[in-house]
């Protein structure tokens, strides 16, 4: 072995790193690399010419620098000119430099790529390894467009050296996964499927992962790939643990190899040739007994590698689901890992089990674990490894050990970490809700988790409680009852006072016969919590105590009186104010029978899946929903609560809390709500609320956990059963738009640009102009992750007034794009009472990893609208599908011409507009500071011309402006007067048309 | 496999390998949130952990943290043998490898890699192959820079 040479050959980049290690401070650092920087600046600047030693180590120190975290803007070209070089040395560095400090700059990429040209025909070796790791270091796009064609032919041809061909397998398998439409697939995947029977293991195993990946995508071409990776296994599982010399790694023969080729059997179901099938069940066996036979070394990496294939067998095994004496073999073999004292083995048992839990055959196997399992919950120290356990045991629960499973749960979320604390309530929410068999123990479940973790019960689990307990009337008894006493404890939480306030305000009768929980009782005990609550359940309390009037008529003069009371009617909080105004006001003017009518109990929710499912799912992301999703083929679970099934999305953007739980989320009323046979009264009190049927609870708290649409059936079988799974949606059905919409679209209102929309996986990106009654609006869908999204096709949907009325032209890839001039048109002519006319160009229907695609939309106003148009983006990512429903920044106030006029034009156009209903008013507070030119600038963002010397008051804004559209003008003034003192805004607006003033004025108010 | 870092127990990076693209801010960002979090746990924890929709894998050697972040489907406790044998090609290229050895011949370090991970897959997992292919780089080095020192010398007195 040659004396290795360490770096001597660039004394100078030793001593530069020992000056770094040698700084005392950040600062001596940073003043060392500015000296060093400028050094090297001027020696590559300087006139003489510098040697290929001495670039070298510039360029390599630039590396160290830049590794140090910091910037380099320079020596690019002089690395570019190190590739050239003849001095491998040299050349390496700068292939090193390239791969490190990628640049897009075009000019330079054209040099690298000559460069790297130059190597790969130069039949060296060497150099056609260097060039080739460079490629699969950056792996760019232009990379990929010059060479993706040559690699194939190095990668096959008879003469490449064994370690070119693994270095350009693994090159064309970094671009493949950056761009595969750039990689021809042809008459050489034949032969890249034989590289798994060349003699040399290195290159088989740089192979297999090429090909793995490549069958994902075509699985048809590379199915030969079977027989040969099941041959080659087997020959690697059966040879003794010496036969295989450099590739047996602490006596296990190719383990990499090994692993690599159980991944690429998993891109296909069992073989079916019978021969290849059975050589195949035979190597897994082979491993499974292995696992038994004592170690030949004590050794932690003889026993990781040997697992290490074990858990990839497994896996298969899990894959093929389909030969129950495996299945129930590796689960034995998981289950001594269970106790095994190595955590990291404990670790990956129970990740294991858990997609074994889902397996009919293995779901007993696997229950037959439990007591290690919960033993592991509370003994493992690990919060990782408990979080396995937690989900272990989620994954494994059924009808029969549901309680046992719950009630751990439950325990062990007294001292869980606080940061799995809400996803343990959600599942123990999840599994009460789904194996409840009768709804008291659902309903004690649930309280329980209010008691032991208030705080991390979120909305969707309490909301879930009332929805049931509201469908279900055998248990609102029972929940009365139990609530009344939870309410008792001295300090209880407020979700309890939440759930208790609501529970007893609908079903509070039931329970009143007991003089221990009589009407004054119930209201005295709920009203003793009333203080200490926030704002929201206050609001809550109030419309409990008005439905105690109805329920209870003797506590109607106590409760006016906490309604009189001055804390209530004058207080400083909007929302309470109102509802002490107007339920005062109804208790004393309405008859009983009105009273009866308005205050009706709540009708049975509409089922749809749990939002406590998809919160769930929200939460874990893509990729978690094999061991999360409920899909176990476990027919016992469908009888009577018919399991949950699990929604084709993990994202679950469209979540039903958006529609059934989400009061923010709900549209602005798009027509003042239908007399009620009430009479007016009941108008001006409730014409805030989104819905004003009789039935329904009156205030908007209430209304908020209604739907609009009629109640499903009442029947136990429906209660909680899914509407069974639509197929592969139409573009046409497009699911609610997710709860943050109305949050997003609200950023918009004074802006064209930004980010509309942002996950894990995605981005949008919105540019947007609108000029007169016409917008135009590009789209950017950044794809965040590394993986091509398909089936890409975002749609836009306006609703209109109609929930049918759909006026785009499809972009998706079914229909050909409309041509351009004729959706408007014909969008105008089909639909007299269109609103909005968008046309959309189609994007490409995939896109790669990293990537942004661009779409435009055409808009125009045709007349004045209130909702603004839905977008629908749906595509499959590792597929799952994936959709999400947004609502476009197209709001009536994109418009919007500004109007310059005289102080005496504006208020004579003022009084013409004096009407009541033509003007629109909002007092509200001011949820950002209070700022004179920030309020300014949003106030022109949102279209309307500033009117200066029109107010009396400097202070107040004045403005004006014109909405355009096709089919009519709409003039509108606006003043808006800070008031700084008390934090509160008075936003008016005047325009010709009544719904756009209280609509410009509902969007504008939020703005401050 | 998605990136490798390599860190001190003090936090710092000591060599960082991407194979997928990501913008250096985001490089920045993962590399201080891993470090504080593989840094934050106990000894005898276990060596895999979720973050974000990846697993990290990583294993401590002496001063030095190997951390390597693999997709959903990856094999957790192959990848805790990658750590290994990389360590183990560095221990035999460097001779009893210590933290100063990759700090001062980090390109090394990074050869070494390349040899042995190509793209984020294993590539070579022969140690005798893939230490051949560094030496035959180190024999060529020391062949040029004989001839290199032999020229200047002579070049710079014909210069003068």
């Amino acid at each position: 072995m040659p004396a290795v040479s360490k770096g001597d050959g660039m004394r100078g980049l030793a001593v530069f790193i020992s000056d770094i290690r040698n700084c005392k401070s950040k600062e001596a650092e940073i003043k060392r690399i500015n000296k060093e920087l400028a050094n090297i600046r001027s020696k590559f600047k300087g006139d003489k010419a510098l040697d290929g030693y001495s670039k070298k180590k510039y360029v390599c120190k630039l590396l160290f620098i830049f590794l140090l975290g910091h910037d380099i803007d320079f020596g690019h070209m002089e690395a570019v000119n190190l590739l050239s070089s003849n001095k491998y040395t040299e050349k390496q560095i700068g292939y090193l430099f390239i791969s490190v400090l990628v640049n897009s700059n075009s000019e330079l990429i054209r040099l690298i790529n000559n460069a790297i040209k130059n190597d790969l025909a130069s039949r060296n070796p060497t150099f056609m390894c260097l060039a080739l790791h460079c490629i699969a270091n950056v792996g760019s796009r232009e990379m990929g467009e010059a060479f993706a064609a040559d690699i194939p032919r190095i990668l096959v041809a008879g003469d490449s050296m064994d370690s070119v061909k693994q270095s350009a397998a693994l090159c064309l398998l970094r671009l493949y996964k950056a761009s595969p439409d750039l990689v021809p697939m042809g008459e050489w995947t034949a032969r890249v499927v034989h590289l798994l029977n060349d003699q040399h293991m290195g290159v088989v195993t740089a192979a297999v992962s090429l090909i793995t990946c490549l069958c994902k995508k075509n699985p048809d071409d590379f199915k030969t790939c079977i027989s040969l990776a099941v041959s080659r296994l087997s020959r690697i599982v059966s040879s003794a643990s010496t036969d295989l010399q450099d590739y047996t790694y602490y006596f296990v023969p190719a383990p990499w190899l090994s692993v690599k080729l159980l991944r690429l059997l998993q891109c296909y179901p069992p073989p079916e040739d019978a021969a290849v099938k059975g050589r195949l069940v035979e190597c897994l066996e082979t491993v499974l007994n292995k696992a038994q036979e004592p170690p030949k070394s004590k050794k932690v990496q003889h026993s990781n590698a040997k697992n290490a294939i074990l858990f990839e067998t497994i896996s298969l095994i899990i894959h093929y689901d389909s030969e129950p004496n495996l299945l129930v073999r590796a689960c034995n073999q998981l289950g001594q890992f269970l106790q095994h004292r190595e955590t990291n083995l404990r670790y990956l048992a129970l990740e294991s089990m858990c997609t074994l839990a889902s397996s009919e055959f293995s779901h007993e196997a696997v229950k037959t674990h439990i007591d290690t399992v919960i033993n592991a919950l509370k003994t493992e120290r690990d919060v990782s490894v408990r979080q396995r356990a937690a989900d272990l045991l989620y994954a494994m629960c059924d009808r029969s050990n549901a309680k046992q499973i719950v009630s751990e749960m439950l325990r062990y979320l007294e001292t869980a970490d606080y940061a799995i604390r809400e996803e343990i309530v959600l599942k123990v929410a999840i599994l009460a809700e789904k194996y409840a068999v009768d709804y008291s123990w659902y309903v004690d479940t649930i309280l329980n988790l209010i008691r032991i973790a208030g705080d991390y019960v979120s909305e969707e689990v309490w909301y879930r409680v009332l929805q049931i307990v509201t469908n279900r009337d055998d248990v609102q008894g029972y929940a009365a009852k139990t609530v009344f006493e939870a309410l008792q404890a001295p300090a209880c939480h407020e979700n309890m006072v939440k759930v208790g306030g609501y529970i007893l305000g609908e079903f509070g009768n039931l329970i009143a016969g007991d003089p221990r929980s009589s009407p004054p009782v119930q209201f005295s005990l709920l009203h003793s919590k009333f203080h200490l609550c926030s704002v929201a359940t206050r609001a809550l309390l109030l419309s409990t105590y008005i439905k105690f009037i109805n329920l209870f008529p003797e506590t109607k003069a106590t409760i006016q009186g906490v309604l009189r009371a001055g804390s209530q009617l004058r207080n400083a909080d909007v929302e309470l104010q109102q509802r002490a105004v107007e339920y005062l006001t109804l208790s004393s003017v309405a008859s009983t029978d009105v009273l009866a009518t308005v205050l009706e109990e709540m009708p049975p929710f509409p089922e749809r899946e749990s939002s406590i499912l998809a919160k769930l799912k929200r939460k874990k992301g893509p990729g978690a929903g094999s061991a999360l999703d409920d899909g176990r083929r476990d027919p016992s679970s469908h009888d009577i609560n018919g399991g949950v099934e699990p929604t084709p999305s993990t994202v679950s953007t469209p979540s039903p809390s958006a529609d059934l739980l989400g009061l923010r989320a709900a549209p602005p009323p798009a027509a003042p709500p239908a007399p009620l046979g009430a009479g007016n009264l009941l108008v001006d009190v409730f014409s805030d609320g989104p819905a004003a049927q009789p039935s329904l609870g009156p205030t908007p708290e209430e209304a908020f956990l209604s739907e609009l649409e009629p109640p499903a059936p009442e029947s136990p079988m429906a209660l909680l059963a899914d509407p069974a799974p639509a197929a592969d949606p139409g573009p046409e059905d497009i699911g609610p738009p997710i709860p943050e919409a109305d949050e997003l679209l609200n950023k918009f209102v004074c802006r064209n640009n930004g980010v509309l929309f942002e996950n894990q996986l995605l981005q949008i990106g919105v540019k947007s102009e609108f000029r007169q009654n016409l917008g135009r609006m590009y789209l950017f869908y950044g794809n965040k992750t590394s993986v091509q999204f398909q089936n890409f096709s975002p749609t836009v949907v306006h609703p209109g007034d109609l929930q049918t009325h759909i006026l785009s032209t499809w972009s998706s890839p079914l229909a050909p794009a409309r041509p351009l001039q004729a959706a408007p048109v014909s969008g105008f002519l089909d639909h007299e009472r269109a609103q909005l006319a968008v046309q959309t160009k189609r994007v490409a229907s995939q896109v790669d990893g990293g990537a942004q695609v661009q779409q435009v939309l055409n808009i125009e106003c045709l007349r004045d609208f209130l909702t603004p148009p839905l977008l629908s983006v749906r595509f499959r990512y590792g597929g799952a599908p994936q959709s999400l429903t947004l609502k476009l920044p197209v709001t009536i106030n994109k418009f919007f011409q500004p109007t310059e006029m005289a102080a005496q034009d504006f208020f004579q156009r003022w009084k013409q507009l004096s009407l009541p209903q033509q003007e629109a008013q909002k007092i509200f507070k001011a949820n950002h500071p209070m700022d004179a030119e920030v309020t300014k600038a949003k106030l022109l963002g949102f279209g309307s011309a500033l009117l200066d010397n029109v107010d009396p008051n400097p202070e107040n804004f004045v403005g004006a402006g014109i909405i355009q559209t096709k089919a009519l003008q709409v003039g509108c003034l606006l003043r808006l007067e800070p008031n700084a003192q008390a934090q509160m805004y008075r936003l008016t607006l005047r325009t010709s048309k009544e719904p756009v003033s209280r609509h410009l004025c509902e969007l504008l108010a939020q703005q401050f | 496999m998605q990136f490798m870092l390599l860190f001190s127990r003090q936090g710092k990076l000591r060599l960082q390998k991407w194979y997928v693209p990501l913008s250096d801010k985001e490089k920045k960002k993962i590399t201080r949130e891993l470090v504080q979090t593989v840094l934050a746990r106990k000894p005898k924890m276990c060596s895999f952990l979720e973050w974000r929709d990846l697993k990290i894998v990583y294993k401590r050697y002496a001063s030095l943290y190997f951390c390597c972040a693999i997709e959903d489907q990856d094999n957790e406790l192959i990848t805790l043998e990658i750590i290994h044998r990389y360590v183990e090609l560095l221990d035999k290229y460097f001779g009893s490898v210590c933290e100063l050895d990759i700090i001062f011949n980090f390109e090394k370090a990074y050869f070494i890699l390349d040899e042995f991970l190509l793209g984020g897959e294993v590539q070579e997992t022969s140690k005798k192959n893939v230490l051949k292919a560094i030496e035959q780089a180190d024999l060529l080095q020391e062949k040029t820079e004989a001839m290199y020192h032999n020229k200047s010398f002579i070049g710079s007195k014909k210069a003068y």
